[in-house]
């Protein structure tokens, strides 16, 4: 126990000075570490929480229902249209119910030839020649009597739902990346939920705006037949909807049917309106959007045409002339930074599904650093306290565990330095927690050194008997705490899982350190003292 | 140089004479919490009940939370709570789950900073939707019976079934009066007192296994010692360590609680609480209960004479 090989006093000798060096760049700033630090060295600082840096949690959620609804919409569009092709089917009760869409075919020999064109809307989504099933979006199911259901195949769903989230990522990265913000962190969250993390952010208000928005735009025609008291009464005709105005105003009622979305906008920038020096977005449109909008405008001078941003009308200008150059302005009582915004998340792309703030957690800046300071503060007092309690409990021994305490510190700030884990202020209190509890394995090392040297052995043989002794109870002790930490690791999040961590860390890196370091501390004061009894 | 020794080396402390004491006290204490917890339930944060929590500071002055309270009972958000919070400047503020789903949760902070606008500093903002809420509440649940379970199995794996449910008892004991403590106290219940419950429940069982290895190596060495004279023994032994451990972790605790900061103050404090109550169990429950456990311990038919084999301890060879 007390025998060291060279080799083995290097290693462990060696593993502290490479934890001591990874923990250096901690203590510059970014810059000094480009400039001065070797790049071949670990050059990483460790990664503070949000509630120790101040930043925004956001986690959201895709609003199933809301897009299922969609589709099941769009799939009654397409039902209708596959119906009308030649020759015709009749049906009654085309209708969304729940979610399925489902149709009466009205004649039975009808059946089978609608069977075909509905298989052909099931939408496959991968054709399974690699292997693995063919997946489609929707199912078919035929009842009796001519009644056709189609619904969501769940495997279907579950793989769009997996696009839906890929495709709102990259909406979300698109969107954030233009603010220029400190670049935030967007990750999947379990089937469908997204997690953004926003460090340092300083306006957690506008970022939830630009994120969650839908930003769905669409332009109308407004028909300006239909009277008010029409309108609100809800005698519309066929094709057209009832929209209200952002601004207020009265409601307005527009086709149905959109003449363009954002999706023919190549461009959006913030420009400033000549006459009035008014904010403005300023648009251009894709070729084929170009040629729909100088159609359009031909067709419908005179007429107002309404600019729609999920669902609400934000401007709707006359249309004088004809545009045939494809490109337009939105004007509608903006500040620059609200036309800012607007061109962000037109220049991003709208959406694919809603998405709601599930969960939110922000933090500013004052009280992360206050919490910085009480960690730090708490930290330091406490090790002080436990240092001069083994002091005077140990004595000389108290010094080597002492010694072997600052190394477990190292070790385990290192260690996080190096993962990347995150620090928060509970991980502060994991640590400041571990250093009260690393000090047992020290004394369970040490009463067992005392108990063999009163009963009669020789100081080697008392101190090689107490280690071996007192190991296997360590390992008990250690792994029953690390059972625990670990399930709190796999439950927990956000800053609880920083405690977590910086708990499993702290018990391995005690372990560590008084299997070897200890050992190796009072076995090179034996060898160099020759002692005669035990100080204990 | 004199060193510090809380108790002598030889102490005969008879532990398991006050085992019919420590187990009635024990079982009342419980049964208390259970009641306490009954009577008047738990203060449990956003995290498990969903809502929104923001702490805010004020400008200009110590806070007027009187102004403040009726400020947000005009927004008509149902159910606020408003506290002080560390500095008297500084207040908490909570305010229950809004019906309507997500979008009603998050449209309460834009409520309220509408409310209130540039006069506070906003300090720190959550807010928990319902469905979250719910998958914090289950997990927190299934995460310390889970750290229960393996344990038992592990301690089983290193021990006999005995020890595995001694260990389990003591623990669950720990747990239900950390809870109660958590009742008692009012302290917020929230992630982070789970948090804590494990860590209790990591540290009760890091003492009584350190215990119970000095008791199976009694019984290694000592075939035939009565089982009573045994487990006193090896309290006995064990007391240095078990008290000096106790009092480094209550200080590094202690230094957290006054030092840390009010954030974590629940989370500290109940630690605190519960290192003590996992150092009383290791010594008060969970070695007497191997007694009732399974007398065929006790090694022979010596388990009559409990009593007079006090004065048999056998000197060490």
């Amino acid at each position: 126990m007390l025998y060291f090989s060279r080799w083995k006093v290097t290693t462990i000798l060696l593993t502290i000075f490479v934890a001591f060096v990874v923990l250096i760049p901690n203590y510059l700033t970014s810059d000094q570490i480009k400039t001065y630090w070797p790049s071949w060295l670990p050059g990483r600082q460790v990664v503070l929480g949000l509630d120790l840096q101040g930043g925004v949690y956001l986690l959201y959620q895709i609003d199933v229902n809301d897009y299922k609804q969609k589709r099941l919409k769009a799939l009654e569009g397409d039902i209708r249209q596959a119906m009308r092709d030649e020759p015709r089917i009749g049906y009654t009760g085309l209708s969304v119910q729940g979610d399925v869409v489902q149709l009466k075919i009205r004649d039975a020999d009808k059946v089978s030839e609608a069977a075909k064109r509905l298989g052909n809307l099931l939408n496959p989504l991968s054709t399974g020649a690699l292997g693995g099933a063919a997946v489609t979006e929707f199912q078919l199911d035929q009842g009796s009597d001519g009644l056709m259901r189609l619904g969501f195949a769940p495997a279907g769903l579950e793989k769009r739902l997996g696009t839906v989230v890929q495709q709102s990522i990259e909406v979300i990265r698109r969107r954030v990346d233009q603010m220029g913000a400190v670049e935030p962190s967007i990750q999947r969250q379990g089937s469908d939920r997204i997690l953004v993390e926003a460090p340092g952010e300083k306006d957690p208000a506008r970022l939830k705006n630009i994120i969650g928005r839908t930003a769905q735009m669409t332009f109308h025609l407004v028909d300006l037949n239909v009277s008010a008291d029409e309108a609100a009464k809800g005698n519309l005709p066929p094709g057209e909807i009832l929209l209200k105005q952002k601004e207020g105003g009265m409601p307005m009622v527009v086709d149905e049917t959109p003449l363009m979305t954002g999706e023919d906008l190549t461009d959006a920038q913030t420009s400033f309106q000549s006459q009035t020096n008014e904010p403005v977005v300023s648009f251009r449109l894709s070729t084929s959007g170009a040629r729909k909008f100088a159609q359009v405008t031909t067709d419908n001078v005179g007429r107002l045409f309404a600019i729609v941003l999920d669902d609400e009308i934000i401007s709707a200008p006359r249309i004088n002339e004809p545009i045939t150059q494809g490109s337009g302005q939105i004007s509608g009582h903006f500040t620059v930074e609200t036309a800012n915004d607007l061109a962000v998340l037109l220049r991003a792309g709208a959406l694919p599904a809603k998405l709601s703030v599930a969960e939110e957690r922000t933090v500013g800046p004052g009280l992360g650093a206050d919490s910085i300071a009480a960690g730090e503060r708490a930290a330091l007092i406490g090790t002080v306290a436990v240092v001069i309690f083994m002091l005077a409990a140990y004595g000389l021994f108290g010094v080597f565990a002492n010694v072997a305490l600052v190394v477990n510190l190292i070790l385990i700030m290192a260690i996080i330095t190096i993962l990347q884990a995150t620090l928060t202020l509970p991980g502060i209190a994991g640590i400041v927690l571990t250093m009260g509890m690393a000090v047992d394995s020290n004394v369970l090392i040490y009463e067992r050194i005392r108990e063999e040297q009163r009963l009669g052995r020789s100081p080697v043989s008392a101190i090689d008997a107490g280690f071996r002794r007192a190991f296997g109870t360590i390992l008990d002790a250690n792994i029953t705490t690390l059972i625990a930490a670990i399930v709190l690791f796999q439950m927990g999040s956000g800053p609880v899982k920083g405690f977590a961590v910086t708990h499993v860390i702290g018990i391995v890196t005690t372990m560590f350190t008084a299997i070897t370091f200890t050992r190796l501390v009072v076995a090179t004061w034996v060898r160099y003292r020759r002692p005669s009894v035990v100080p204990l | 140089m004199r060193l510090l020794r809380l108790f002598p080396d030889d102490t005969k402390i008879p532990f398991m004479k006050w085992r019919k004491w420590s187990f009635l006290f024990s079982g009342i204490a419980s049964v208390l919490c259970f009641i306490f917890l009954y009577t008047h339930g738990m203060n449990t944060g956003i995290d498990f009940q969903g809502g929104t929590l923001m702490e805010i500071q004020t400008k200009s002055g110590p806070a007027d939370l009187e102004q403040i309270r009726q400020t947000l009972d005009g927004l008509n958000l149902g159910e606020v709570q408003v506290q002080s919070f560390g500095a008297d400047d500084d207040v908490l503020i909570r305010i229950v789950r809004q019906e309507g789903g997500d979008e009603a949760q998050t449209a309460v902070v834009g409520k309220v900073q509408a409310a209130f606008g540039d006069t506070v500093d906003y300090r720190r903002t959550e807010v928990v939707g319902p469905r979250v809420s719910g998958e914090l509440a289950e997990n927190g649940i299934i995460g310390v019976l889970a750290a229960l379970a393996l344990i038992m199995v592990y301690v089983w794996f290193r021990f006999e079934w005995q020890y595995s449910l001694g260990a389990v008892i003591a623990t669950l004991h720990d747990v239900v009066m950390t809870i109660g403590f958590f009742a008692i106290a009012q302290l917020e219940f929230n992630l982070s007192s789970i948090a804590a419950i494990l860590t209790i429940v990591g540290y009760s069982l890091n003492d009584t296994v350190v215990v119970y290895d000095r008791i199976r190596e009694m019984r290694r060495k000592y075939k035939r010692l009565n089982l009573v004279v045994l487990l006193d023994l090896a309290i006995n032994q064990t007391l240095t360590r078990t008290t000096n451990t106790a009092l480094t972790t209550l200080i590094a605790l202690a230094a957290l609680v006054i030092f840390g900061g009010e954030v974590i103050r629940s989370f500290t404090a109940s630690m605190l609480f519960g290192v003590l109550i996992g150092t009383y169990s290791s010594i008060f429950i969970a070695a007497p209960i191997l007694i009732f456990l399974d007398p065929q311990l006790a090694g022979d038919k010596s388990a009559k004479k409990v009593e007079d084999d006090s004065d048999e301890a056998a000197e060490p060879a």
